[in-house]
């Protein structure tokens, strides 16, 4: 039919319009983690309150964990933080920090100042251990399974809504 | 006295500096290796200013990136090293020329494809007026084929 | 109380762009002549309060009225006074003003310069461009308004970004919103005619010098963003595939694509309806870029402050605008006539391939555009595409237009006879293959990839010395009459040399730039030199200078070639101390044969720095190229046939209604 290819334009377009709308709620700038189902990569870093003691990622095979990035010159950690501390009262996870690309007294202050929800910190001093994380804004999440599988991440500050919905149901799953 | 002259005189000469311009060293040590950094880190998309490349960006992230990358050049990595490093731990996000996979197959191959397609439908338009009758068309204007030159 | 003034003029423009919008199109489908009348004072008046609202503005700007929550924004009391003028569209709601201000300029010169139109296709065209007013009015007044008050005004505005400080920010903007609003003038010439049917020759006739001057202030607009890039960023790069240079490109290609055609339609009256829907499609890209910019959809360095709730209205207004004329397009273009008949080879098919392939390149940085969104929406990952992708997709592009470019003005319409063309053209290509190679081999540098884009350049140029001596010399070697035959070269195709021979001055720039350019990154102490080029700079030390609202490291090098003095050049990095951030302003000595081009970098112990020291071959001649291009379209534009009254018989004899 002759008429039928001038209705082209038309339809491109509303094909188009559909994925212009669609992208008003997506977010060009987040970058999604490619890691995610893969193994965490593993790192041995020095703790935040003691240097002289080791912390491995194969330290926590066989537990669930969460791993928080966080740095005392990060000023949206300090909005998560009082969140996270409530979160680590109720122990359904055991939380570690990553104190990325900081002072050890900075860091150690910050937590004596505003509350400490991490069983430990590690220390990241050159952020090399962020980068094989992927990290590339502080504070990021990351949650962790049994087999040391990166299971879940979260970028930037946690809300009492990504709480609820996707670290309590993930977590359940994981410890099933 | 003499003596003390000349010692004042040559300490003198001592301190001060000699006339030569120096010709400007490059910043950087080994310039092969940088002119291959400079191409690399052209290519990979600086996450915090993301807009920028981590060749340009003046972002932590990326200059604890480009350190990295330049580690990996002195240790001897190849290209497509480095950029599997990258996209192990940020994704093809990171890339600004997308690879070639199942998902950027019609990224890539689009712009030939329509071009095929608007030859194509050219093809088919010519076609279907030289078919058509010649009463269907408009006359020629003689002022226009008058001229020598059809300006 | 200005602002407040401003705001009201707003509204009552809204007011009057209702009654444009409606009143004379029902009129000239009514044959209602009162109803018709009011299409061109209501244009004008339009237009009269919105530029008294974008005064007020200005005037709010000026006065450092910092209780207007947008010149709080984007001003400063430190601001000097020129800047504050143009910081009045520095931000997005004193830009979408400004296309307001475009807008309703544009309508109102459509008003003033048609006379020669029958009053139904004028009312039209006018009620069309209402509909545009009013839709970009009601954005305005209903999600950005530019006059919204601070209850409490604080004493210091918050700056105009240090990068907008800048005589290219003054110009640069009003430049390409001048042709993104002017392609809405052949956008409204085409739905009129859709409208009423009046598709013929003619109304080609009418729409060309429009479209052209819409090209014009779009090529402009373009090349000095990409000028202003170029001496402002830094690193001396000067096109960056960004999304909002694509979003400005794109209507650039097709717009370019569109005044082909229109030679087309115009001439023998042929794909008119193709014509048409670029018409509309170089609009509509236009509107899209605006949705681009700021509705946070892409991510650009260029993109405004975001908003999804300014997207949805915009992508409302798109959907409605581009849908409806879209939607007209498909019930009334099949009904358009066929035109003049012409053969597989003639000039009517190389101008249209020309247009497959300026639309297959816009398809291509489209699609480089919007593919990281397609895949984000269908959830199928996230990548980036850069100017590695656009680089290698839009060249082979280029390629064949640029051979068209030589062989399309010499070709006959409606019937052409390849061996003819080939026997006229191969001395031109020829001299274009080894004038390339006798460039390459006396610079020294012989590369496939410059000798290729070399040869484009110069066989534009042979191509034209072909079709010039042509003209010129009909009859062999005449040496009479030489002056008396180039003065009868219509001012069109005087035009067209001109635009094409721009195109190649540009390919002559890009080719010779990019294989030729040297960067030297040096450590430069106090008396070190570095030899580039030819060219010996000697750095001179770094002293703090202050300016108006910044203060200033300077850096001094001395430049000089074969020990005589070429200039002094002071290459700055600037703090501004309200935003905090820090600038690096290079300097350039720019000629005609090559830019110098100098940065600091960072500094080093004692007095040394990090300096860059570029030499850039014929850099200058891309910009060159661009304005030569859009003097090309000016003497186009004003050729004799668009400055002549239309008689009214001639606009009979060849008007082709649409039953």
């Amino acid at each position: 039919m002759k008429s039928l290819r001038y209705i082209l334009p038309l339809l491109a377009f509303l094909v188009l319009a559909g994925f212009l709308a669609r992208g008003l709620n997506l977010d060009p700038r987040e970058v999604p983690s490619p890691l995610i189902g893969k193994p965490a990569p593993s790192f041995a870093l020095t703790r935040l309150d003691d240097a002289a003691q080791t912390f491995k990622r194969d330290d926590m095979l066989g537990k669930v964990w969460m791993l928080n990035v966080w740095a005392s010159w990060c000023v949206a950690c300090r909005e998560e933080h009082p969140l996270l501390v409530e979160f680590s009262k109720r122990g359904m996870v055991p939380i570690y920090g990553l104190n990325y690309k900081d002072q050890r007294p900075d860091g150690q202050g910050w937590l004596a100042r505003f509350g400490n929800p991490y069983n430990a910190s590690l220390f990241d001093a050159d952020g090399r251990v962020g980068i094989d994380f992927g990290v590339y804004g502080v504070p990021e999440t990351f949650i962790i399974d049994k087999q040391g599988v990166i299971r879940l991440k979260h970028i930037g500050p946690l809300t009492p809504e990504v709480i609820r919905e996707r670290i309590e149901p993930m977590l359940k799953k994981l410890n099933a | 006295m003499h003596r003390l002259l000349f010692a004042l005189l040559a300490l003198i000469c001592c301190l001060a500096r000699p006339g030569f311009a120096n010709d400007a060293a490059p910043a950087a040590a080994d310039p092969a290796l940088e002119a291959r950094m400079t191409r690399i880190t052209a290519e990979l998309r600086c996450l915090v200013c993301q807009n920028q490349t981590i060749a340009d960006s003046n972002a932590d992230l990326a200059q604890d990136l480009r350190r990295q990358v330049r580690e990996m050049l002195r240790k001897g990595d190849d290209d497509a090293k480095i950029i599997q490093y990258m996209t192990d731990r940020y994704g093809d996000f990171v890339l600004y020329r997308p690879p070639v996979k199942a998902t950027t197959l019609l990224l890539w191959f689009g712009p030939a494809l329509m071009l095929l397609l608007g030859f194509g439908a050219l093809a088919v338009v010519m076609r279907r007026r030289a078919r058509t009758a010649a009463n269907q068309f408009e006359p020629d204007d003689p002022a226009l084929f008058a001229d020598p030159h059809q300006s | 109380m200005i602002p407040e003034l401003g705001h009201f003029a707003l509204w009552l423009a809204l007011g009057v762009a209702v009654a444009l919008a409606s009143v004379p199109m029902l009129g000239a489908a009514r044959g209602r002549a009162d109803w018709m009348a009011i299409a061109r004072p209501a244009a004008g008046l339009q237009f009269a309060l919105v530029a008294f609202a974008f005064g007020c503005l200005i005037a709010a700007f000026v006065g450092n009225d910092f209780s207007v929550f947008y010149v709080a924004a984007n001003s400063n009391t430190s601001l000097p006074t020129h800047y504050r003028v143009a910081a009045v569209w520095g931000g997005h709601e004193g830009s979408m003003l400004l296309w307001l201000l475009m807008l309703t300029g544009w309508a109102f010169a459509v008003a003033r310069f048609s006379r020669h139109l029958p009053a139904p296709v004028l009312a039209r065209i006018l009620s069309v461009m209402g509909v545009l007013s009013v839709g970009f009015l009601l954005f305005l007044l209903l999600t950005s308004n530019p006059f919204d008050r601070l209850p409490n005004p604080p004493l210091d505005g918050r700056d105009l970004n240090p990068l907008l400080q800048d005589p290219g920010m003054v110009f640069h903007p009003p430049m390409l919103y001048m042709g993104y609003v002017g392609l809405s003038v052949a956008f409204s010439f085409a739905v009129a005619a859709l409208i009423g049917g009046n598709l013929d020759t003619t109304w080609a006739r009418w729409t060309r010098p429009w479209t052209t001057v819409a090209w014009i202030f779009l090529t402009i607009g373009i090349a000095m963003g990409s000028g202003w890039a170029y001496y402002e960023l830094g690193w001396g790069g000067w096109w960056f595939w960004d999304p909002v240079e694509n979003a400005s490109f794109m209507p650039w290609l097709v717009a370019t694509a569109l005044i082909h055609s229109l030679a087309v339609t115009e001439k023998r009256g042929s794909f008119k309806s193709w014509t048409v829907l670029l018409a509309i499609l170089a609009f509509s890209l236009s509107l899209l870029g605006t949705f681009l910019v700021r509705s946070g959809v892409l991510s650009s360095v260029h993109a405004f402050a975001t908003d999804p709730k300014r997207g949805l209205f915009i992508l409302a207004f798109l959907v409605f605008v581009i849908g409806a004329s879209l939607a007209l397009y498909a019930w009334r273009a099949p009904k358009v006539g066929l035109g003049a008949r012409f053969e597989w080879v003639s000039r009517e098919t190389f101008l249209l391939a020309n247009n497959v392939l300026l639309m297959a390149a816009c398809g291509a940085v489209l699609l480089g555009t919007l593919y990281p969104l397609l895949l984000d929406a269908l959830g199928m990952g996230k990548i980036s595409v850069g100017p590695p992708y656009f680089d290698t997709v839009f060249v082979p592009l280029m390629a064949p237009l640029i051979f068209l470019i030589g062989v399309g003005p010499l070709a006959r319409w409606k019937h052409a006879e390849l061996p003819q063309l080939w026997r006229r053209l191969r001395w031109a290509l020829g001299a274009a293959i080894v004038a390339s190679l006798l460039t390459n081999w006396l610079r020294g540098h012989l590369g496939i990839v410059s000798t290729l884009g070399l040869a484009m350049a110069f066989w534009i140029v042979a191509a034209l010395g072909v079709d010039l001596l042509d003209r010129l010399r009909p009859n062999g070697i005449v040496r009479t009459g030489l002056l008396h035959r180039a003065r009868q070269i219509p001012r069109a195709m005087v035009g067209m040399m001109v635009a094409h021979l721009g195109i190649a001055v540009f390919i002559f720039g890009v080719t010779l730039v990019k294989s030729g350019e040297v960067e030297r990154d040096v450590k430069m102490d106090v008396g070190d030199t570095t030899e580039v080029l030819g060219y010996t700079f000697t750095f001179r030390g770094v002293e703090s200078l202050p300016g108006p609202n910044y203060r200033a490291a300077q850096g001094t090098l001395e430049v000089t070639r074969e020990g005589k003095p070429v200039t002094t050049l002071r290459p700055e990095k600037r703090n501004f101390p309200v935003t905090g951030s820090t600038m690096t302003e290079a300097a350039i000595d720019a000629g005609f044969s090559r830019d110098l081009y100098v940065s600091l970098g960072e500094p080093l112990a004692g007095k040394a720095w990090i300096v860059r020291v570029y030499v850039k071959p014929f850099i200058d001649w891309i910009w060159g190229g661009c304005l030569m291009m859009a003097f090309g379209g000016f003497l186009a534009a004003t050729d004799r046939r668009y400055r002549a009254k239309v008689r009214a018989t001639q606009g009979a004899t060849d008007a082709k209604v649409i039953a």
